[in-house]
């Protein structure tokens, strides 16, 4: 055969090999179809954490707002939501479920650390995605041990780590007193905080107390922080305890440079009880944007947030963060999902899971999603932010501890 | 550890005693009335402020809403014992408190439902300025004390003084003589209810502005109303009040200075039941001795 | 056919169902089915306690949890096979419940019950404790590995897999404990419990030593729960602190009265009612799903106030021609577990 033939031979043998390979590139695992993505999660809809269960509606309510609108690349996609009241031999069960049962193509936002703790090592042997956890452990960012586990919100070391650098940079001779939550959640911030300190954090923290969540005040814990002679309090407290010592600082006279964790900051939920005078010069980081915040009243993003909770969520509560997070992260997976095309193999969605670069209309300026196979933190920059008896007046810089 | 720091842990125990008593008053109350404790009490309470905090919001005046829930509770506490607890009323003991449980449930997850889960503040009724304000008891911490001292008062005297307070004692020690001598056995337990609720209702108005309401606000309460209403001792409602005191001063002293808040639950349940073990009808209980 | 007849046949038909049972269905369902046996053992266990000697505990969610972690520490720091922890976990429970017994005896009824309640409440805290961080692992739990059956074989077309393997292993396990509950219960030691809780002033005069009987009894109805709670940890391959709140001891009550009071085979209903009427109530509502679980144990309660198997003595004892019922109900030399009448007050 002459050369040019045989060239144009090989060249139309290789234009019809790719070809057929781009139309076989619809790929499938359990779980997905041409029609319909399932996806699974577990939520503590009853319990002593029923409070987040209103993220699971919400994500819900987000999934209906898309399917409405016609599918992700022309697939509907199925949310089934299971109840494990916060109790991790449940989530065993319920997570068991929805993969082996309900045949998920992936586990999303499963919530609460011991929950997602329980799971990690049947979801990384079973090889199905455990996405975009809902807890700030900082355990799951660890794509060489756990492949098949993300997480999503910043997490609480870091954020406890910015809070220990501000002090030093503002007040090197600090006296610290943290009341904390006993459990896996106030422990990691405290150790973030310690962590940040370095050495001077034995000098600096001079009262450390604990609450557990059965516990009815924390009057007494704020007694002792002020006896302490603390000048500068770090408060790591769900909603309901912030707004209480808060409270009680006022009440007895306290005025620390007060420190609140990002879970309670919020202005309708936390400040607006406590009393917005009390809140006064509260210092927090932020990520995303407050819902009762009203700078952000007229805000695009919120704008939109508020229409779709009207038209697909209208039993929830406005006032509610909660609401805000199930929005910003449903849209985050499926923003994974557009990514996938068709190609929706359980491997692919952890792939594209980490090649995100995306910015949230939810978020604050500046902060950013970003994942690489190597980085499996989504969210981590945040910025400092002061209330000024009204509003989060953000100050200062957008710290970046991955770098990116 | 200063002298001043120890005074403001006892008074700031106080003032958790006192809303510690108010479940536990509501507990011995019930128990008066019909030998039961009630496990829902917490739950009913929370539920009974939601509504008070709803009319609240609606624009009603405080102490309007304030007696509307009171009525309201005290209706709904008699229609409870009327309608699903008197099918049980022959049944086991265990068989009523898993109705209590159910009904525990229930009232927890309405309120969550129709109320959400954010937190809310409830408004006090006592000026924070005025006379009631002292350097270590808020005002509302000390006018909610009296309240409760009202509360014991007129309960006190009603149960001593007047036919009905009577008739309902009776009834509850010995259903079968009361209904020989013409008691509406079964009226007087669905209104030791009502009372029961109607109390529960006034403790969690009182503890509402202190801890900000939310469902599962008597959860830790309630746990501690028990250990103090049976420290005082089951049927005595002055000891629940003081069971109350000493439960909240026993676990701050002990969370501040001695064993750290890591442990204080822990010891302080150590010690009520130490305390239970010596005095096994509590320290105002009375002493019951059978005679074979 | 006699009453015996009829029970061991039953018996033996159930053994062959619930051997045969794994194969039938998924995995997952095999792992439902395995926590039902788990229940099963720990309400047995608070059924000694209880059903047949009167003293109520609201708080054996503790020696669960207890013997869980005991068998998760011994695995996971020590190294021991998962089948040698149920010993271990067994006795140092029982232990446990012995010394519990001792305030237990001057205690009684509702101040009982919130001693139990205060332990169960006390769990959590200790093993978050920062001194026994070391062992308990502290908030963040111990991850246990899930153990491999030890051979493979196929039936029905479907494989052993470490699930089945593990429900057999649970299934043995059940048996041997609720024959020796029954062994126990059936003869002198079970009168004398039944006696001390119907009767503890004439039980007393009789001769029965009342201080010792009642520890003993509470060590062995902790020694039943904690296995259990030594199963329940190696099946589900984790224990945290979160597992074993408050609510656990109070829905093994529940699980206990659902059941029947006093009643061995009871505690089976019990523990199918507290591993699937929240999964039913789950898909009934999301709003209030525990308002539906409420609602539900509340109608049980009103349709079987004794309990499923009060329910079943008495169609048993309608069924029977009169006669027969007559002699039924007097037969020298053999025991009859009689449901409890705790509608009088307890009065020591």
């Amino acid at each position: 055969m002459k050369l040019k033939h045989l060239s144009l031979a090989i060249a139309g043998i290789a234009a019809a090999a790719i070809s057929v390979s781009t139309m076989a590139q619809k790929k499938y695992d359990t779980g997905a179809t041409d029609t319909e993505i399932k996806i699974g999660d577990t939520k503590p809809y009853s319990g002593p954490a029923s409070a987040y269960g209103t993220i699971g509606k919400a994500i819900s309510a987000y999934f209906d707002k898309i399917n409405a609108e016609g599918g992700i690349n022309g697939r509907k996609v199925k949310y089934i939501s299971l109840d494990d009241g916060y109790n991790p031999a449940k989530t065993v069960e319920q997570v068991r479920k929805l993969v082996e049962e309900e045949e998920v193509l992936f586990v999303f936002n499963p919530l609460g650390t011991p929950s997602n703790t329980a799971i990690q090592k049947y979801m990384n042997t079973k090889k199905v995605p455990q996405l975009f956890v809902a807890t700030g452990a900082t355990k799951w960012g660890d794509p060489k041990n756990n492949p098949w586990t993300m997480g999503w919100q910043p997490n609480y070391q870091t954020e406890g780590k910015i809070y220990a650098a501000h002090i030093l940079e503002t007040k090197p001779n600090a006296k610290i007193g943290v009341l904390y939550q006993n459990d896996d959640y106030g422990k990691d911030y405290l150790k973030g905080m310690e962590d940040g300190l370095g050495e001077k954090a034995k000098t600096m923290i001079v009262s450390k107390v604990s609450y557990e969540v059965t516990d009815p005040t924390i009057d007494s814990q704020m007694v002792t922080l002020k006896s302490s002679g603390a000048d500068t309090f770090f408060n790591v407290t769900t909603p309901k305890f912030a707004a209480q010592a808060i409270k009680k600082a006022a009440e007895i006279g306290w005025k620390p440079t007060h420190y609140l964790n990002n879970v309670s900051a919020s202005v309708g939920s936390v400040l607006t009880p406590a009393g917005l005078d009390n809140s006064k010069d509260i210092i927090t980081t932020q990520y995303g944007k407050d819902p009762t915040d009203p700078q952000w009243a007229n805000d695009k993003g919120m704008q939109d947030w508020k229409a779709w909770m009207a038209k697909y969520f209208p039993t929830g509560d406005v006032k509610d963060a909660s609401n805000v997070y199930g929005y910003a992260v449903a849209m985050t997976v499926v923003q994974v999902l557009k990514q996938c095309g068709d190609n929706l193999t359980r491997e692919n969605v952890m792939k594209q899971a980490a090649s995100l670069d995306i910015t949230l209309p939810t978020a604050l300026p500046g902060i950013n999603i970003k994942t690489s196979p190597t980085d499996f933190y989504p969210i981590e920059r945040e910025q400092l932010a002061r209330f000024d008896g009204k509003t989060w007046v953000l100050f200062g810089k957008v710290y970046d501890p991955g770098g990116n | 550890m200063n002298v001043e720091g120890v005074i403001h842990q006892i008074f700031s125990g106080l003032a958790n005693g006192c809303i510690y008593g108010s479940i536990a008053l509501a507990l011995v109350m019930i128990y008066q009335a019909t030998h039961h404790l009630n496990f829902a009490q917490g739950e009913m309470a929370t539920f009974s402020t939601f509504i008070a905090w709803a009319l609240i919001q609606k624009g009603m005046p405080y102490w309007m809403a304030f007696a509307l829930t009171f009525g309201l509770s005290f209706l709904a506490g008699l229609a409870i014992q009327r309608l699903i607890l008197r099918p049980v009323e022959r049944a086991p003991v265990l068989t009523n408190v898993c109705v209590f449980i159910g009904l525990l449930l229930i009232f927890n997850a309405f309120s969550g439902w129709f109320f959400d889960h954010t937190v809310k503040a409830f408004p006090s009724p006592f000026a924070q300025e005025g006379i009631l304000k002292t350097p270590f008891f808020s005002a509302h911490e000390f006018g909610s004390f009296l309240v409760m001292l009202a509360v014991l008062s007129a309960l006190y005297a009603f149960f001593r003084f007047t036919p009905i307070g009577l008739a309902m004692r009776a009834a509850a020690q010995n259903p079968d003589s009361a209904r020989l001598v013409g008691i509406r056995v079964s009226w007087m337990l669905a209104f030791g209810w009502g009372l029961a609720a109607a109390i529960g209702a006034v403790a969690g108005m009182m503890v509402a502005p202190i801890v900000f309401l939310d469902p599962n606000m008597m959860a830790g309460i309630l746990l501690y109303g028990f250990a103090a209403a049976l420290l005082g001792g089951v049927d005595n409602p002055w000891g629940a009040v003081i069971g109350g005191l000493i439960v909240g001063v026993l676990e701050n002293l002990l969370g501040a200075y001695v064993i750290g808040t890591e442990l204080k639950l822990t010891v302080a349940l150590v010690l009520i039941v130490g305390t239970l073990t010596l005095m096994p009808s509590g320290l105002f209980g009375k002493h019951v001795v059978t005679r074979v | 056919m006699s009453k015996t007849r009829v029970i061991w046949i039953g018996l033996a038909l159930l053994l062959v169902a619930a051997m045969v049972l794994p194969f039938l269905v998924k995995n997952y369902r095999v792992f439902q089915f395995n926590l039902v046996l788990v229940y099963a053992i720990a309400i047995l266990g608070l059924n000694i306690l209880t059903g047949f000697n009167g003293q109520i505990s609201l708080g054996h969610g503790a020696f669960y949890a207890i013997g869980a972690y005991a068998a998760a520490i011994l695995m996971d720091r020590a190294g021991l096979p998962y089948w040698a922890t149920l010993p271990f976990s067994g006795v140092l429970c029982f232990v446990l419940g012995f010394l519990m017994g001792f305030p237990a005896l001057r205690l009684a009824g509702h101040y009982l019950a919130v001693a139990t309640l205060a332990l169960a409440l006390a769990i959590p805290q200790l093993l978050k404790y920062k001194l026994l961080e070391h062992y308990t692992g502290g908030v963040q739990g111990i991850v246990l590995v899930k153990p491999e059956p030890p051979f493979t074989f196929r039936f029905l077309d479907q494989p052993l897999s470490a699930d089945r393997w593990l429900y057999f292993f649970t299934l043995a396990v059940t048996i041997v404990m609720f024959v020796l509950a029954w062994n126990l219960l059936r003869g002198r030691v079970g009168r004398a419990l039944v006696a001390i809780r119907d009767h503890p002033i004439a039980a007393a005069v009789m001769g029965i030593n009342l201080a010792m009987f009642k520890s003993l009894t509470f060590g062995v109805s902790a020694a039943f729960t904690g296995v259990a709670g030594a199963l329940g940890a190696v099946v589900i391959a984790f224990v945290s602190p979160d597992s074993f709140t408050v609510t656990l001891s109070i829905f093994l009550l529940v699980g206990l009265v659902v059941g029947g009071l006093a009643s061995i085979p009871g505690a089976f209903f019990g523990a199918i009612f507290i591993q699937f009427v929240p999964n039913i109530a789950d898909e009934l509502s999301k709003s209030a799903p525990a308002a539906i679980y409420g609602v539900l144990l509340i109608v049980l309660m009103y349709l079987m106030p004794l309990g499923v198997m009060g329910m079943v003595r008495k169609l048993w004892a309608r069924w029977q021609p009169g006669a027969a019922r007559l002699q039924a109900s007097v037969k020298p030399g053999t025991s009859v577990p009689v449901p409890p009448d705790l509608t009088k007050e307890s009065t020591t």
